[in-house]
């Protein structure tokens, strides 16, 4: 860390490791698998030398299960993968909602499904992002498209692991994953770092899952004292057990309003040139790359098109597309999947949208979206 | 009208196209002080398999990172200079190592056959080093990124106790492009 600025040509893997011990991460547990390899090689190195840990373990279910432990026992914790082990993932993450437990799990997404294409981008994990994991539950997924933007979201997902007691999903893909590009970090006086709310109470009146006005409540790490019960019941507020109706009502209801209600606070996106739009490019991940260049081909020709990027998924920007979507004619949306995103903005707009699509393995090319900017009939 | 150089090192994995391509850019990116980008393609397999490495320089932000209309092509397998010669440009640079492709296409661009990887062979004694032979042929033939620039990129990315060897390499390389003319 420094406060001279510093530029460097560096992958979004790297970027990602960096950032997350910039944000304090000191526990990494993971499996190696392309394209999120680097990351664990990256942090193999580098944790050691500031004290954290590093543990390959045997699979990705117990490296889900490795980091919820560090978490609760108080240190910020990470793991990163890809397709076939977010899947394996999927049960313990349900435990991370439902316990409360901050961490941050990095999807590097490739061609699926099953093993599919392990070297080749995709974006078909969007839906699993959200829903992969079963029962009504809060997480939280950000998606950068460039090294410095990996560098920034990283630190951000772990921001709001810490803030809202929540799993956070960083969704790359392997071209912003293994692209090099010039990253000029910030200062640190620019980054801010947001840790976990530790309860004031002593270990004799600590409630683990207290209603607190918030709807989060404070944290007590293991092994200072405190003993409490975690787990993937249901449970009350002293983190036992419990069948009544009443009671798991009450935890559902809050466990997803905490950050329904903050849902302002966390959607991020990033419009351009929407003023004078007819039709607006609704993208993210690496395919925004291919749109920016699209439409500022498609306004050279006259078109009236601008973009609405997006960096939080989920909770996902319903306000702001049906805002939006009162000024837009048309909106196209190109993704690296067959329409996941496409079926909720055409939910938010109340409009059909215009997709483009593609499954191969491959970028989506600016041309290809330009073609169905034309093709739209204003 | 905005800059924007795009180069494809093709052929198969393990030949240092990915590095090459990284040097590239970072010579591009940190030492001369534009923009640039790297991205890659490849298979799944460790070894073999066809690969590809192409880096993008500009003096504007770059967002889509793939070459479409390509400056410099190199072709370090006959399958890769058959399958990507019509993406480069009129006024473009096909550049191929002779012994590995034995057939050029005709075209509208600048065609190089060149003795890379027995440069590298015959002078360093390691084909190991064809891809910074490459490096210093394309720098000669390009001049969009500085000698200096590439150099001093070499010397940051390859590993430790084998910078003299690169280095050579690398002179060999632009020496190899001169007598090209």
């Amino acid at each position: 860390m420094t406060n001279e600025v510093e530029t460097k040509l560096i992958t979004g893997n790297e970027a990602c490791a960096e950032a997350a011990l910039v944000a304090g991460m000191r526990f990494f547990a993971g499996y190696p698998i392309t394209p999120s390899t680097e990351i664990a090689e990256c942090l193999a190195r580098r944790l050691p030398k500031v004290g954290g840990t590093f543990v390959q373990m045997e699979d990705e279910i117990a490296s889900m299960a490795a980091i919820i432990g560090a978490s609760l026992a108080g240190a910020k914790s990470m793991t990163a993968t890809s397709g076939p082990g977010f899947s394996l993932m999927q049960e313990n993450i349900g435990y991370a909602s439902m316990a409360e437990i901050p961490c941050v799990v990095v999807n590097v997404q490739r061609g699926g499904p099953s093993t599919g294409l392990p070297t080749l981008p995709a974006q078909g994990d969007v839906m699993q992002s959200r829903w992969g994991t079963h029962g009504d539950h809060p997480i939280i997924v950000v998606t950068p498209s460039t090294v410095r933007e990996t560098y920034d979201w990283t630190i951000k997902a772990f921001n709001l692991a810490e803030r809202f007691r929540v799993p956070v999903v960083v969704l790359l893909d392997e071209i912003v994953a293994h692209i090099s590009e010039k990253i000029v970090y910030p200062k640190d006086a620019e980054i801010e770092i947001v840790d976990r709310k530790i309860t004031e109470r002593d270990p004799s009146s600590y409630l683990p899952y207290e209603n607190t006005d918030s709807d989060i409540p404070p944290f007590a790490e293991f092994g200072i004292g405190y003993r409490y019960h975690v787990t993937g019941l249901c449970h009350d507020e002293t983190g036992f057990p419990t069948n009544d109706p009443k009671k798991v009502d009450k935890l559902t209801r809050r466990l997803n309003r905490k950050i329904e209600r903050y849902r302002n606070e966390i959607i991020f996106y990033k419009e351009s040139f929407l003023e004078e739009a007819e039709i607006c490019v609704v993208v993210y991940g690496s395919a925004a790359r291919s749109a920016y260049r699209a439409v500022s081909d498609a306004r050279k020709l006259g078109y009236k098109v601008g973009i609405l990027h997006l960096f939080v998924l989920w909770p996902f920007p319903h306000e702001a597309l049906s805002k939006i979507a009162k000024r837009i004619k048309f909106f196209v949306v190109p993704e690296m999947n067959l329409g996941q995103m496409a079926h909720e903005i055409s939910c938010a707009t109340k409009q059909e949208v215009v997709k483009v699509n593609r499954v191969d393995g491959g970028l989506i090319t600016p041309v290809e979206i330009l073609e169905k900017i034309k093709s739209v009939q204003l | 009208m905005s800059f924007r150089y795009e180069f494809r090192l093709s052929g198969s994995g393990g030949q240092g196209l990915i590095l090459a391509g990284k040097i590239l850019a970072e010579a591009a990116a940190i030492f001369d002080g534009k923009n640039a980008t790297q991205s890659q393609s490849y298979g799944p397999e460790a070894r073999g398999g066809s690969s590809r490495s192409e880096v993008i320089v500009s003096d504007e932000e770059i967002d889509y990172p793939k070459a479409v209309n390509i400056d410099l092509l190199l072709c370090f397998t006959q399958e890769a200079c058959d399958k990507y010669c019509k993406d480069v440009k009129d006024d473009g640079i096909l550049l191929v190592d002779k012994n590995y492709v034995t057939s050029t296409p005709k075209g509208a661009f600048k065609t190089y056959s060149l003795p890379i990887t027995e440069i590298a062979e015959t002078k360093m004694g390691k084909a190991l080093v064809a891809n910074i032979v490459a490096l210093g042929v394309i720098t000669r033939l390009t001049g969009i990124i500085s000698q200096q620039a590439v150099e001093s990129a070499i010397l940051s990315r390859v590993p430790k106790g084998t910078e003299e060897l690169n280095l050579k390499a690398f002179n060999a390389g632009i020496e190899l492009a001169e007598q090209a003319g």
